[in-house]
């Protein structure tokens, strides 16, 4: 459904994507996943049409997005990851105006935002700037889904939004592709990641894995052991002094370790007590999205080194 | 079609639930009107003046008599001596300083000439000169009156060439009807340029622009829908400044005001146009607002309405060709005052449609979805 090929893009001397590749299918809720200045948006920007890309192609249902950016304006639905509705006007004008500019009308698609939009119908005529997050982002998707598009591409959706919204948010996204929409979502949210169909882990502008949440776990080729019952500073810098243990993270109250050689958490311990540290609890763990991401960028930074 | 009439729809929603824009658009073309207009006034009336009279003669008294007959003059003290008469000066007592040497009376009997000094205070060099020119009339009447009498020649004589002076389409050089004109032309102008300059620049600030280029809307129908409303705000500010400037100025409406109206909306199709050129390349509402000012100032001070362009050097009178300004006060004048018509303005309108159409183009091609 979009294909990007080989895209290139600098602003100024600052490389934000440097030959990203990937497809994604018809149906599938896909998630670019990274931290911020990643090159998300930018990737977004230009499947949308409002970027440019140095060079390198994207395809969106087998139409260029360069030479037929009217068909993929009339087919996507963008959410950018800045609220950008009209905030002096009320709810029900949003809807309408995005309506008319997209030639249709909200009765015409309203089975697609039906879910969405009935909770919002109560402040129809609240100003849009007056809304909270979450119902600022109902509204931002429901606008976006107005012209029943294709593809909804959907930047940082759930960025400064609650937990309670967030779930409510995904659950939205996961009844929207059981209608058939093909949904391209980024997020620096980690656990929000194993709610895609498959993901692209983005750093510094290069992709480093593209797989299921699951097959992107089991790739994981280290042996993960989590530290908790510490001081986190004193912790780190014991672990990180010593080479076999020295990719070690918080995260939280707790440290991760990813260890090659080290096989028990007896010897984690041992390291930890040698450190100075009292009763360190050890345990083996099951790494998580994140976890992945933290070695893989790691290993990436090396080999980036090595190039250097 | 229908998409153009909702964006319009929204534009004037919008702009109406601004709360300083009701203000903009109906108190200021009144207050701009009103005082500008009495405040600018370029006849000078009350110039003080101070006299140190040395010679203290009859002559001298008669010339003073002149002054203090005059309208144009307040008398505001008979000094004692020189230096009296120029720290008044210097203190912003008088503008004028008049002084009669001893022996005034004498060597104009005796020599057939005499002097006197008039030091004028040229902070504001207009003022200075008009002091001058009237001080200068006074006196230049008061010595043939008096080559008359001494001389006894008859009255034709003194003045063998006499001017009669009779301003044309303005015979009363009524300011005002100069001023409405051109503070009508200031008013629509910056309502104009600076409502366009900054509105594109909005949306691009609050992130509504990222939103907009998405969509299958295209440039020149989004850029209509930024256009029309501020062309139908300005055309509404030139109806009601004119009535304003009917009601309590009395300006003559000598010409046809479909004349008028037609060439005022084409006028403000090249304001427009600046305006959103402007926010095509703008990045902030600030850097839109200095940008639209400064473009303001340069129009406004080489439009003609504050020194006469034949004043200005020839460099800046070329400069003049391309300030619309300058045409829209011409044409207002020329039709309000002058009564010109269609085929007398025709050149008018024609540059001003070049114009227009220059700036539209200019501000299609500034305007971009994507970058």
């Amino acid at each position: 459904m979009v294909e990007f090929h080989n895209i290139n893009k600098s602003y100024g001397e600052n490389e934000a994507v440097k030959d990203v590749s990937f497809s994604v299918g018809e149906g599938e809720l896909f998630g670019l996943i990274g931290p911020d200045g990643a090159g998300k948006s930018t990737l977004f920007r230009i499947l949308t049409t409002v970027l440019l890309a140095d060079s390198g192609n994207v395809l969106f249902n087998g139409k260029d997005v360069v030479a037929d950016y009217k068909y993929i304006r009339e087919n996507v639905g963008y959410m950018p990851g800045k609220f950008s509705l009209y905030q002096d006007l009320s709810v029900t004008e949003n809807l309408k105006f995005f309506a008319t500019i997209f030639n249709t009308t909200i009765d015409e698609n309203y089975e697609l935002i039906k879910d969405i939009y009935q909770q919002l119908e109560p402040f129809g005529n609240r100003k849009a700037g007056a809304l909270s997050g979450g119902m600022k982002q109902k509204l931002a998707l429901s606008c976006a889904l107005i012209h029943k598009p294709k593809v909804l591409v959907l930047d940082e959706p759930t960025f400064g939004v609650d937990a309670v919204s967030r779930k409510e948010f995904w659950d939205m996204l996961k009844s929207l592709k059981a209608k058939g929409v093909t949904i391209l979502v980024s997020t620096p949210y980690m656990d929000e990641a194993e709610l895609c169909d498959r993901i692209a882990l983005i750093q510094k502008g290069r992709i480093l894995d593209i797989n299921t949440p699951k097959g992107i776990v089991e790739q994981f080729e280290r042996q993960l052991f989590i530290v908790s019952n510490v001081a986190i500073y004193p912790a780190l810098q014991a672990l990180e002094n010593n080479p076999a243990t020295q990719n070690a993270y918080s995260f939280g109250q707790e440290i991760h370790v990813y260890a090659d050689e080290i096989t028990s958490a007896n010897a984690i311990k041992q390291v930890l007590e040698n450190g100075g540290l009292k009763n360190p609890e050890v345990s083996v763990g099951t790494p998580n999205i994140e976890d992945c991401f933290m070695d893989l960028m790691v290993r990436g930074n090396l080999e980036e080194s090595a190039h250097a | 079609m229908r998409t153009l009439k909702f964006l319009l729809q929204k534009e004037f929603l919008q702009i109406f639930r601004n709360k300083a824009m009701l203000p903009i658009i109906f108190v200021l073309p009144i207050v701009q009107l009103v005082v500008l207009t009495f405040a600018a006034d370029f006849e000078l009336k009350n110039i003080t003046y101070v006299v140190y009279d040395a010679d203290k003669s009859q002559t001298s008294e008669r010339l003073m008599n002149q002054f203090a007959a005059s309208p144009f003059f307040k008398f505001k003290g008979a000094m004692a001596n020189f230096n009296d008469g120029m720290s008044a000066l210097d203190e912003n007592q008088a503008t004028l300083f008049i002084r009669i040497p001893p022996r005034f009376e004498h060597d104009l009997a005796k020599e057939k000439s005499a002097q006197i000094m008039l030091d004028v205070n040229s902070i504001d060099g207009q003022a200075a000169t008009l002091s001058f020119s009237y001080a200068s009339g006074i006196i230049n009447s008061f010595s043939s009156e008096i080559r008359q009498e001494w001389n006894g020649l008859p009255e034709q004589l003194t003045m063998p060439i006499q001017v009669e002076k009779r301003y044309w389409f303005n015979p009363e050089m009524a300011y005002k009807n100069l001023m409405v004109p051109g503070i009508l032309a200031l008013l629509v102008t910056m309502i104009g340029l600076f409502l366009s300059a900054m509105n594109v620049v909005r949306e691009k600030e609050i992130g509504t622009i990222e939103q907009i280029n998405v969509t299958p809307i295209s440039k020149v129908h989004f850029l209509i829908g930024k256009l029309l409303p501020f062309w139908v705000i300005a055309m509404f500010e030139m109806a009601f400044g004119l009535t304003i400037g009917y009601l309590i100025f009395n300006i003559p409406v000598n010409g046809s005001l479909i004349l008028l109206f037609s060439y005022v909306s084409i006028y403000m199709l090249v304001v427009l146009g600046m305006g959103l050129w402007i926010s095509g390349f703008a990045d902030t509402q600030q850097q839109a607002m200095f940008l639209a000012w400064f473009v303001t100032v340069i129009f406004i001070l080489m439009s003609g309405l504050f020194t006469p362009i034949e004043n200005m050097p020839d460099w800046a009178q070329k400069l003049t060709y391309v300030n619309p300004v300058a045409y829209l006060i011409k044409v207002l004048r020329s039709v309000l005052l002058k009564g010109s018509t269609f085929a007398q303005m025709q050149w008018e309108f024609v540059k001003i449609s070049l114009f227009a159409v220059t700036m539209l183009i200019l501000a299609v091609r500034g305007y971009r979805k994507r970058n």
